[in-house]
């Protein structure tokens, strides 16, 4: 392929080691993010796509761990690396935005301190070069009077207004990559779309490339040019953002998309998929949806699907491959 | 007064200030003023039997502080809150009318935070018939539960459980459940989904809307979720810092919109069919509700805000289908707004 993917992730597998055994929070995943490529990870709590990011950034909560499977950034394999080679890697090559913008804020310094900190670690710039490039990044995530602000501390800040600030940090040492972890959960809906329409007009402009995750298929509608969508750890389908939404292929997206109340055309009911989400403790054998699955057939309980092509992109359900034979 | 004219629940002028000042000590040291926060600021609509009114707004705007003046949790500073024509407003007049207020129940936001950890389902959901004293004998009483379980699609067997051992959606269902046993007419449901995954709040959306066929229910539906509202709602208010600003039947409110403030919304949500559409970004944040704008509060973030607007509260005007609460409507000088679908 042409394009060189900026980052590969090869049969991921993260565990955590527990007294009633291991759990396994993430299970063979796989994916790749080209240069300047939006990927949205979507899927409902529980389902392991923060886990993934975090697996990615280097930042699993111990004792969480990597049991199995390659990260790889540009060529290079990052998951295997010494904390303080990470620790280089991390804010530099890789910036991350979590959902929360006051708990990601040291709340005892200005925000211009953290700032030209982590600019001051990355970058080989004077104290006076950093402090102008902090004005000069508050200025770009429009946050007014920037030359003012950055000696406020984060609690003189609204939510929309800091987290404004966690992406200007986030993009401080101009990575290549943004790991964004539900940035606009916390935030009210009017504010949600000044941050998403900042967050994609800052990646444009910079080429970043962004893991976008969140349980919000509507954000990934407006900002994802791909889309991957999680269930109990593994991934259920991934594609381009259009045809996952408008043409499913997994019965859990399909019913995922069905749930999700619209305006454009009302229902009287929305589509239901009974149960919830296997606890990690008990993932069905076999395809991990069966419980739930309106079409489930005997393989399902029997063998575990692995994504397979389905329209343009992947699915992991047996009931593509029977339609591929027929 | 035959009693089926008479809208279920009618609200006016409903205010609620809180005292949200520094302690005695820093204000006579300090001299710091006395501070209130307007919470609800005149608020006036109605509901009737059998359909589901919602409130929607952003985080601060009030709605919650008005479901819980409605059931009863707090006391309104001023206004009345009437009941089938019964006025409940102040806590002395509610206290002589238990037999209504047994006949409203709550639904709260947070699964996690409403139910008790130590008690175990059945007690929980009996407790409200326990404390109406609608059942003595105890097999009737647990054959109420078991009847109020499997109405909200849990097991019979459930009751014996401790609330940790269900997850948020099943918890909403026991919430439900156990605001049913008192035998409710009007439920107030305060973003009764908002915590819980999409599925699963089809789920209970779906449970919602059955119950309301089945058993008459009148909802006042309280979310920050547009879409969730277009999907239960009959009649819809818009509040914005303290104060009803636009109110219309669904229809009406979600095709035709008024309010700019309601327009903003609307253009704010992240849409799942246009995948790309570039949105009006809006401009502003929520003012503090601690230091309101003067005049209409929208004002600062308005796009067609003038001097008017800056001075004068614009009071609410009849339109077809419902009621705004704007300066620019009731001058015409606000462009039609366009038609959603036709895009």
């Amino acid at each position: 392929m042409s394009n060189p993917k900026l980052l590969e992730v090869c049969n991921l597998r993260v565990e955590f080691p527990t007294r009633r055994g291991t759990l396994v929070a993430v299970d063979d995943v796989s994916l790749d993010i080209s240069a300047g490529e939006v990927l949205g990870v979507v899927g409902e709590s529980g389902a392991g796509k923060s886990m993934t990011g975090s697996a990615i950034i280097g930042l699993l909560e111990p004792p969480g761990r990597i049991a199995g499977g390659e990260i790889r950034l540009e060529g290079r394999r990052i998951d295997n690396l010494p904390y303080t080679e990470m620790r280089k890697i991390r804010g530099r090559q890789i910036g991350a935005i979590f959902q929360d913008p006051l708990t990601s804020l040291n709340p005892l310094y200005t925000i211009g301190d953290q700032l030209i900190e982590t600019i001051l670690t990355h970058l080989p710039l004077s104290h006076a070069q950093a402090r102008d490039r902090a004005v000069k990044l508050l200025e770009d995530v429009g946050i007014p009077s920037a030359s003012e602000r950055i000696s406020h501390y984060p609690h003189q800040f609204s939510g929309g207004m800091r987290q404004r600030v966690v992406i200007a940090l986030a993009l401080a040492a101009e990575p290549k990559l943004i790991i964004a972890d539900e940035p606009t959960t916390a935030l009210d809906v009017s504010i949600q779309a000044q941050i998403i329409a900042l967050l994609k007009r800052l990646c444009r402009e910079h080429g970043t490339a962004v893991m976008l995750v969140t349980h919000d298929m509507g954000v990934i509608a407006e900002t994802a040019d791909r889309v991957a969508v999680m269930y109990a750890g593994r991934i259920a389908e991934i594609g381009p953002v259009q045809d996952v939404i408008k043409r499913p292929h997994h019965p859990y997206t399909i019913g995922l998309m069905g749930a999700i109340p619209t305006m454009t055309h009302k229902v009287e009911r929305l589509t239901q998929i009974d149960g919830s989400m296997p606890r990690l403790n008990a993932i069905p054998k076999g395809c991990a949806f069966n419980p739930r699955c309106p079409k489930v057939f005997d393989r399902c309980y029997r063998d575990r699907p692995d994504p397979m092509p389905a329209g343009s992109g992947l699915a992991a359900c047996w009931l593509v491959e029977e339609k591929a034979h027929v | 007064m035959s009693k089926s004219n008479v809208p279920m629940l009618t609200v006016t002028g409903l205010k609620r200030v809180f005292d949200v000042s520094a302690p005695w000590l820093n204000r006579v040291l300090e001299r710091k003023p006395r501070t209130f926060v307007r919470a609800v600021d005149g608020v006036g609509f109605s509901i009737d039997k059998g359909e589901t009114f919602s409130l929607v707004g952003e985080s601060g705007c009030g709605k919650s502080t008005v479901a819980r003046l409605i059931v009863g949790l707090y006391e309104p500073t001023e206004g009345s809150i009437s009941f089938e024509g019964v006025e409940i407003g102040p806590a002395a007049e509610r206290a002589k009318h238990p037999d209504i207020q047994g006949r409203m129940q709550m639904i709260f936001q947070d699964p996690y935070a409403s139910l008790n950890p130590r008690w175990r389902v059945g007690d929980i959901i009996a407790e409200p018939i326990r404390f109406r004293r609608l059942l003595k004998d105890k097999k009737a009483l647990d054959d109420r539960v078991a009847a109020l379980l499997t109405q909200v699609g849990l097991s019979p067997v459930d009751a014996a459980k401790y609330p940790h051992e269900f997850s948020g959606g099943q918890r909403q269902r026991i919430s439900i459940a156990r605001a049913l046993a008192g035998e409710p007419e009007f439920l107030v449901c305060d973003e009764p989904t908002s915590a819980l995954d999409v599925s699963v709040q089809a789920q209970i959306l779906n449970l919602m809307k059955d119950l309301q066929r089945k058993l008459g229910l009148t909802y006042l539906f309280i979310s920050h979720n547009l879409a969730v509202v277009y999907h239960v709602s009959d009649k819809v208010g818009v509040m914005y810092l303290g104060r009803l600003v636009e109110w219309a039947d669904t229809q009406t409110l979600f095709n035709r919109p008024q309010h700019p403030y309601t327009r903003m919304l609307l253009d704010a949500i992240p849409d799942l069919d246009m995948s790309g559409r570039a949105r009006v970004p809006v401009a502003g944040e929520v003012p503090s509700p601690l230091n309101p704008p003067p005049g209409c509060s929208f004002h600062p973030r308005c796009p067609f805000a003038n001097e008017r607007c800056k001075r004068e509260v614009p009071k609410a005007i009849p339109v077809p289908g419902g009621a705004v609460a704007c300066h620019a409507v009731e001058e015409g000088r606000l462009p039609p707004w366009k038609a959603q679908a036709a895009a």
